[in-house]
């Protein structure tokens, strides 16, 4: 891809760098002035890392004159989750409870994309400790979606996909519990992408759930996506769920094509409650191209997918609950002092009632609930019942099929403030991103058409584990047969 | 109780939960050093601070000495998971701590008391330490203090929770099995024992029943014991105070209390009402733990001999029974490798019943110096005790310099001036002694033996130390005709 400097994919700035033909000292300041247009209006980033990024271009400059390699993502910005810890930089999961802290550590997946010549350009804004689907539970206010300020852009790392959709970064990074990549990837017309569990290392990642989360790539093509995968992904002796075997390589079989792959349409997902016709329509298209470039495409039933919204509202919650007891006031972060008299408990309780928004607060509760005496067996174990049914049924599929298809979110981007007092209409925005999560699977978001409102659809390509390779080789054939999508409404005009 | 009758008898029954710390060189979960005494808050890092996004990683060789306490402990070697026990606690950094719940590493094992009874091990599983506060005001106690120290060194140091089944019935029984464990843990290298380090924390749950029940009576959970003295005194302490509820009248209340050392009293902690709900559920951020057949075989077959197999051939080569007293010492002390020697030397069972008292008495008492004693010399010692060369306390005063500063027992007798007397030397200075004091010796013919001592004590002085004093008044008591 050519174009400006901006708006260049990351596979071409990396090699341009790496010719010398441009400096990643350039090739941030037009991002960073793409920020300073747009930033105000989007509110993608918590901070900005200015000072920092430009002593990383520098120092990729420095290596390329004197003639080293700074690696195969050279000089490429990048946007990152701020959940993801970054040593000496503030990293708040977007809540008041861990105002002030400053890991003293990078993420393994931080300091694999600095090994490879990537520069951080800011830590993005997200819903508070990845609980959301809009944006709109960050402790500093939404994100708005580029393509319709008056939007959300899907989440809960919707910071990151407005990143990539503004031009912001041609890349960005996000977390996956439910669909968080995935989601807000469709609402803002990206390529999002969550991997399969264990093959990206969680260190640094602050924990939401752990046995769900997963970092993923955001990117604008399915090529910068992979490129980034495999950057970050690999054995990591810090995280013992990190898979020991090699990464499958998801750059491989990019321009292979589709020609004699068995793909199932999930009518599970593609039928579940609240999907609009246009997404229907969207993902029909879809596998007609792909059986036109050669694909078998069949419909194909998951039934244990319907329960998968129920189980993960339990699994998740309960993860949390502890997950985030962590955050009591003792050690860093927030403390709200008990007043005169008062006992270490009425600190605890000051300082979380002030720490956390109502979301975390209301998961937290159905979590200690759902695990609390009595109730486990019923809630917690019946959970990961389903959860086993969902891997089983999964399987099933995969005997038949290479690749599943289904949509990615129910409908398009959403207005801001629509969802935010329904609760449970809010969290059937990842209906279709959840399985795969209780799966541990991988499954990415592409972009393909718009709807009625023209505002971007993704569909969504599911793979069984380690499956990486020959989702990517699908999803590039969808995103060569996708219409082309509009340019959000922050121009290069804008810019000058 | 509405009529008195006849006082009824009652059972204690004891069931113990031993913490035991793992003497690995890092924690349960990453690479800070396990050491004891640091500057607080020194061997830290972000994982066992549990700082957010940090993850545990489990130590291979914590792993393998669990698998060796259980395997000491005759327990079954299980795949096993590890859980996350939910509570708020400033010491705490996660606010859960990472145990092992329903699948322990180890599970239905038993010891053997040296008496020869068998106490049940219900499971011996795998957890981390956690830190250590200190309460400044109220008392020492968290509510009411003016604030609190916290110290994470201890923070995710390896422990293995060792669960006995209520198989104990007194509170010398419960003393022999934490004392028997320390020395099965001590012997295979797993912890190092010291009760007041804290490496060995011993929680009692204790009941009480008439004698010849079938059934339990309530329990209650003690903690805060930190020496074998207290655990005993803590549970007669209890015992009493739960048969004096039943006897008024009363209800025994299933409750945690913890054991005040200065008052001797038990006070209660939290009723079952207040009682934690720890929310157990698997640890999503470890995968299960699957020892392969292979490991466990070779776990088994590294394991030492053990002390009840050692007490057992102290026992037999001194003629001392094995649960004997002195034998117990020797093998607890871990000083039956000096016995061995002597054995190996090709020693009587006479010197070995000799050597066996030297350790257990005089070795054990000086048991911070016994980098001095060279076991060659200590067999050289105890040989010249039972040939004779040397009278018991002429031995005991060659070993106490041996232990100070060490040095060969020949020369050190040499210096001291000792040497053996010939039975007729001796005779023949009982002889001397008697006719000097006639009006003592018809006294003591006349059966005032308070003047045994007083004839031992010229006989000493009159050899210099040399005489065999048990000798000399077997001497004494034949020439009076007794």
């Amino acid at each position: 891809m050519t174009g400006p400097g901006h708006l260049r994919s990351a596979v071409d700035i990396a090699a341009a760098v790496r010719k010398g033909e441009i400096s990643a000292a350039e090739v941030l300041e037009r991002h960073l002035a793409r920020v300073g247009a747009g930033e105000s209006g989007v509110h993608a980033f918590n901070l900005v890392l200015t000072d920092e990024a430009r002593r990383q271009a520098a120092a990729i400059d420095a290596a390329v004159a004197a003639g080293k390699d700074p690696g195969p993502l050279a000089g490429v910005p990048i946007a990152l989750k701020d959940n993801l810890c970054t040593r000496g930089i503030p990293t708040t999961c977007s809540s008041r409870i861990l105002e002030g802290w400053k890991p003293p550590y990078d993420a393994t997946v931080v300091e694999r994309l600095a090994a490879a010549g990537a520069v951080a350009i800011g830590k993005t804004n997200l819903d508070e400790f990845a609980m959301g689907s809009s944006t709109e539970n960050s402790a500093f206010g939404p994100t708005r979606n580029p393509h319709d300020l008056e939007r959300v852009p899907g989440g809960s790392s919707g910071g990151s996909a407005a990143a990539v959709a503004a031009g912001f970064a041609p890349v960005a990074l996000g977390s996956d519990t439910g669909g968080s990549v995935r989601q807000p990837a469709a609402l803002c017309g990206v390529v999002g992408v969550k991997p399969t569990y264990g093959l990206v290392s969680r260190y640094g990642l602050i924990a939401f759930a752990s046995s769900l989360d997963q970092i993923g790539p955001f990117a604008r093509t399915v090529e910068d996506a992979a490129a980034v995968l495999d950057a970050i992904s690999g054995p990591d002796r810090r995280d013992s769920t990190s898979l020991r075997e090699p990464p499958p390589l998801a750059s491989e079989r990019l321009k292979t094509g589709v020609d004699g792959l068995r793909i199932g349409v999930v009518s599970e997902l593609a039928g579940a409650e609240g999907i609009s016709p246009d997404v229907v329509a969207r993902t029909r298209e879809a596998a007609e191209a792909l059986s036109a470039a050669g694909a078998k495409v069949e419909e194909v039933s998951v039934p244990a997918a319907m329960y998968g919204l129920s189980a993960y509202y339990l699994i998740a919650p309960a993860e949390a609950s502890s997950n985030l007891a962590r955050y009591d006031g003792v050690r860093y972060g927030l403390r709200v002092e008990g007043g005169p008299g008062a006992d270490v408990t009425e600190m605890y309780l000051r300082t979380r009632s002030a720490g956390f928004g109502a979301e975390v607060k209301r998961r937290i509760m159905l979590g200690t609930y759902a695990l609390s005496a009595g109730y486990y067996d019923a809630y917690y174990g019946k959970a990961q019942q389903v959860r086993t049914l969902i891997i089983r049924d999964f399987e099933t599929a995969y005997r038949d099929f290479d690749i599943l298809l289904g949509p990615t979110a129910p409908g398009t981007a959403f207005p801001l403030g629509a969802k935010t007092s329904d609760p449970l209409a809010m969290y059937l925005n990842d209906v279709c991103t959840i399985p795969s999560n209780l799966a541990g699977h991988p499954a990415m978001s592409v972009p393909f058409g718009t709807g009625d409102d023209g505002l971007p659809i993704g569909v969504q390509v599911l793979a069984p584990a380690l499956g990486e390779t020959t989702m990517f080789q699908v999803a590039a054939a969808l995103e060569g047969a996708a219409p082309p999508l509009a340019e959000p409404g922050i121009t290069e005009e804008a810019v000058r | 109780m509405t009529s008195t009758t006849a006082e009824i008898s009652w059972e204690i029954v004891v069931g113990l939960e031993v913490h035991a710390e793992l003497r690995t060189r890092t924690k349960l979960f990453c690479g800070c050093a396990n050491s004891f005494g640091q500057e607080p808050n020194t061997n830290i890092c972000p994982v066992c601070l549990g700082l957010p996004g940090s993850l545990p990683v489990l130590n291979r060789t914590a792993v393998e000495f669990a698998m060796r306490v259980g395997r000491a402990l005759n327990c079954h070697v299980q795949p096993s998971i590890f859980h996350r026990k939910n509570y708020f606690y400033p010491d705490m950094p996660k606010d859960y701590q990472i145990s092992q719940y329903d699948l322990p590493i180890n599970t239905d094992g038993w010891l053997e008391l040296p008496g020869g009874t068998r106490i049940g091990i219900v499971r011996a599983h795998m957890e981390e330490d956690t830190g250590k506060t200190t309460h400044v005001g109220g008392g020492g106690r968290i509510h009411g203090a003016a604030h609190s120290l916290v110290d994470y060194n201890r923070a995710g140091v390896p422990l293995v929770e060792i669960v006995s089944a209520p198989d104990i019935r007194s509170s010398e029984d419960a003393r022999t099995y934490v004392d028997e464990l320390r020395s099965i843990l001590v012997a295979i290298g797993a912890s190092d024992g010291k009760m007041e380090e804290g490496s060995l924390r011993v929680d009692a749950n204790v009941s009480v029943r008439p004698a010849g029940s079938e059934q339990f009576g309530t329990r209650c959970e003690i903690k805060n014991m930190n020496s074998l003295r207290s655990l005993g005194r803590a549970i007669e302490y209890e015992a009493e105070r739960q048969i004096g509820v039943i006897r008024d009248g009363g209800t025994v209340i299933q409750e945690t209390r913890h054991w005040d050392e200065s008052t001797g009293r038990t006070g209660s902690m939290r009723s079952k009402e207040e009682a934690y709900d720890y929310r157990y559920f698997p640890e999503p951020d470890l995968v299960p733990l699957e020892p392969s057949a292979e490991w466990v075989a070779e776990v088994e077959e590294s394991l030492p001999e053990l002390p009840a197999e050692r007490r057992m051939k102290a026992g037999s080569a001194s003629g001392i029974a094995a649960d004997q007293d002195a034998v117990v010492t020797v093998v607890r002390l871990d000083l039956d490798r000096y016995l061995d020697n002597v054995v190996a030397s090709g020693a009587s069972a006479e010197t070995a019943a000799i050597a066996v008292r030297r350790l257990a008495n005089e070795v054990a008492a000086e048991i911070d110096s016994i980098g001095n004693l060279d076991p060659k010399a200590f067999t050289s010692l105890v040989t010249m005790e039972s040939d004779g060369s040397l009278n018991p306390m002429q031995s005991r005063a060659v070993l106490k310099e041996m232990l100070a500063s060490g040095g060969d027992p020949e020369e050190i007798a040499k210096r001291l001036g000792f040497e053996a007397m010939s039975a007729g030397a001796l005779e023949e200075v009982v002889n001397r002694i008697v006719s000097e004091h006639p009006n003592e010796w018809e006294r003591y013919v006349g059966g005032d033996d308070k003047l045994t001592g007083f004839f031992v004590g010229k006989i000493k002085a009159a050899t210099g130390g040399n005489a065999d004093l048990k000798e000399a008044s077997a001497l004494l008591r034949s020439k009076r005709g007794t």
